[in-house]
């Protein structure tokens, strides 16, 4: 094989009955990120740089949970975190709770590439950002109406689940939410649920290997809860071998160490690329729900996910392109 | 089989020249911590239990970087994070930024038990901690004069670094190199193969405000499973990037390495010389205690009468 390869995603555990115009508009995305990623790579530039670039995209983009269109907190405020990964060298750099940062990547790769350190988190990483004169705005840049909506709904399904009487003043539409859509991710009706994060990862054309993830985290999640994205070995890892980014249920990532998983069954078990993914997704994660995306040093792309569906999008060099949503 | 358990204090470049001042009631607070492990193991209290009590112990103990004790940040401030993992049903807990919950390690057990969970920070964090009752102090109460002048001999050291502008390393060059890089944790193991590790610190000397180590992360500094329990200390940037408590588990179960092995297979080659060690038990009762630095103040125990308290190899 050989060759560069890149994959996107922008969250694992779709509402099957998410309507045909926002899956559109995902798909369109996903594409768009694709290609500005295949750009960059037939410019030469290094996987981490593609990585950065691609997931800075999809976090200006509000219609993944990331960056502008973060999932909000129980307090109605938007607290981002992100990690990314160079394969060489394993160098990495990871932030959390971030509150005014425009680009939560670009912060953590100047973590990685400008500080001593490999995680920043809260006032400390928000203090670094101003020292680095990276953009910040205002927390509200960060909130969309659909998402003030979201929380809404987040806050009545929890209500309802945890209290057993019949609801009597939610709206008819999340009652019947609740009980048509019986799928839950991380404690939410599927179609209250929104799917966190997003991610990159890119084999560039001399085999290096990079990932990133990006997230505003769990809806209605308290504040100061961190999740996998930021954590290297839970949602982002890359070695010489691959790169890899996980999206999910941030509990179930976390635990079963899932990125780091697919490098390791390849490392000490000589897993190829694709069998490695199925295996950890198969074997790693009990009751969790997640998905992820990776690229081998090979050239090589794969995906693999337990949830319904997952928003994602691969390509490598000898022109094999792809997007999609459902299994 | 029987029960294990094995602790440590922090691996680091620890002069061999260490005074009997100073060494001395290390190693009088690692027979007594280990002495708490191995009397709950004997009253067979859970290795979850075990390892939380004995961190704790640790933890109020001002001799070693965790709780009381703990090294500063640059600005002279106290910011505690901690890790404990149950091996059977890999439920975890951490929590990171602390700065005036007494036992960071308990906090981290909360979350794991009394939230759906895994991870809190800072403001967050604190505000859990009270509103689950666990007992706060004065942030004044963390900080010891051994720490204040260990952080004035960092920040010297780094204008040093500084004046022959070498590019930003991520190394903090030591002068009085014990527990610059130091933590504390526990593992243990009873009869039956249940697992659990517990990891707690104040994390590195002259750290960046919000600077987070590898203590608190899953596999990093803290990983366990139905194989193994391992509590890593060290060069915390060294670790997460080799992910090193997960990998003794990984190389275990997918190359079929023993406890032993795997430890020492990690503690070489996948981190950098100076960098780590890590104390870890199996499921059949094993232990080992590995580290690449000058020492490790460490203690074990296993049931059959084994016991070990020690510093350098």
């Amino acid at each position: 094989m050989g060759g560069w390869a890149i994959a996107v995603h922008g969250g694992a555990g779709v509402d099957p009955n998410l309507p045909q115009q926002r899956q559109e508009e995902a798909k369109q995305l996903l594409n768009r990120c694709l290609n500005l990623g295949i750009d960059a790579l037939r410019s030469n530039l290094s996987a981490v740089d593609v990585v950065e670039l691609v997931v800075r995209e999809l976090e200006t983009d509000p219609v993944f949970n990331s960056g502008r269109g973060s999932a909000l907190t129980a307090k109605g405020t938007v607290e981002m975190e992100s990690s990314i990964m160079d394969g060489r060298g394993r160098r990495c750099g990871a932030v959390s709770g971030l509150t005014t940062v425009k680009n939560p990547v670009s912060l953590a790769r100047l973590v990685m590439e400008r500080s001593p350190h490999s995680y920043l988190a809260f006032a400390g990483a928000e203090d670094f950002a101003r020292q680095q004169g990276v953009e910040v705005v205002d927390n509200e840049y960060f909130i969309t109406e659909e998402n003030v909506g979201m929380l809404k709904l987040a806050k009545e399904a929890n209500t309802i689940m945890f209290d057993y009487r019949v609801p009597e003043a939610v709206g008819l539409e999340t009652c019947s939410a609740v009980v048509e859509s019986p799928i839950l991710m991380n404690g939410l009706p599927i179609s209250v649920y929104a799917p966190e994060t997003v991610g990159c990862v890119v084999v560039d054309s001399q085999g290096r290997c990079a990932a990133a993830t990006s997230t505003g985290g769990l809806l209605n999640k308290m504040s100061g809860r961190i999740g996998d994205s930021p954590l290297i070995g839970a949602g982002t890892y890359a070695s010489n071998l691959c790169g890899v980014s996980c999206t999910g249920e941030g509990e179930a990532i976390i635990r079963g160490t899932l990125a780091r998983e697919v490098a390791a069954v390849m490392e000490y078990k000589g897993l190829g690329l694709q069998e490695a993914v199925d295996f950890v997704i198969k074997e790693r994660l009990d009751e969790g729900k997640a998905g992820l995306i990776a690229v081998s040093n090979k050239g090589e792309v794969a995906w693999g996910f337990n949830t319904t569906g997952m928003f994602r999008g691969c390509a490598t060099e000898d022109g094999f392109m792809e997007v999609g949503i459902w299994d | 089989m029987g029960w294990a358990i094995a602790l440590h204090g922090g691996a680091g470049d620890i002069p061999l020249s260490l005074p009997p001042e100073r060494r001395q009631p290390r190693e009088a607070a690692l027979r007594h911590c280990l002495q708490v492990g191995v009397d709950s193991l004997k009253a067979q209290k859970s290795p979850l239990d075990v390892v939380e009590l004995v961190v704790r112990e640790l933890e109020n103990n001002p001799h070693f970087n965790a709780g009381r004790g703990s090294v500063l940040t640059t600005e002279g401030t106290i910011e505690m994070e901690a890790c404990i993992m149950d091996g059977k049903t890999k439920k975890c807990g951490a929590v990171s930024g602390l700065t005036t919950v007494v036992n960071a390690i308990s906090l981290a057990r909360v979350v794991m038990e009394k939230t759906p969970h895994i991870y809190l920070a800072f403001d967050g964090a604190e505000k859990f901690a009270r509103e689950q009752g666990l007992e706060t102090v004065e942030s004044s109460h963390f900080i010891t004069p051994e720490n204040i002048e260990r952080l004035k001999h960092a920040k010297e050291a780094n204008r040093v670094q500084i004046d022959y502008t070498q590019p930003v390393e991520k190394e903090t060059p030591t002068v009085d190199g014990d527990s610059q890089i130091g933590t504390v944790g526990c593992v243990a193991v009873d009869n039956d193969g249940n697992l659990a590790a517990a990891t707690s610190t104040g994390g590195l000397v002259n750290k960046m405000v919000g600077r987070i180590g590898d203590t608190p992360i899953i596999g990093a500094g803290t990983y366990a499973n139905n194989l193994c329990a391992v509590s890593a200390t060290g060069k915390g940037e060294a670790i997460i990037r080799g992910t090193v408590a997960r990998d003794v588990a990984a190389l275990m179960e997918f190359k079929g390495l023993s406890l032993k092995e795997a430890a020492a297979y990690v503690v070489e080659e996948c981190v950098p010389r100076g960098n780590a060690g890590l104390v870890a038990v199996s499921a059949k009762g094993e232990l080992t205690m590995a580290f690449n630095t000058t020492g490790m103040f460490r203690a074990a125990a296993t049931e059959d009468g084994y016991t070990e308290i020690a510093i350098w190899p």
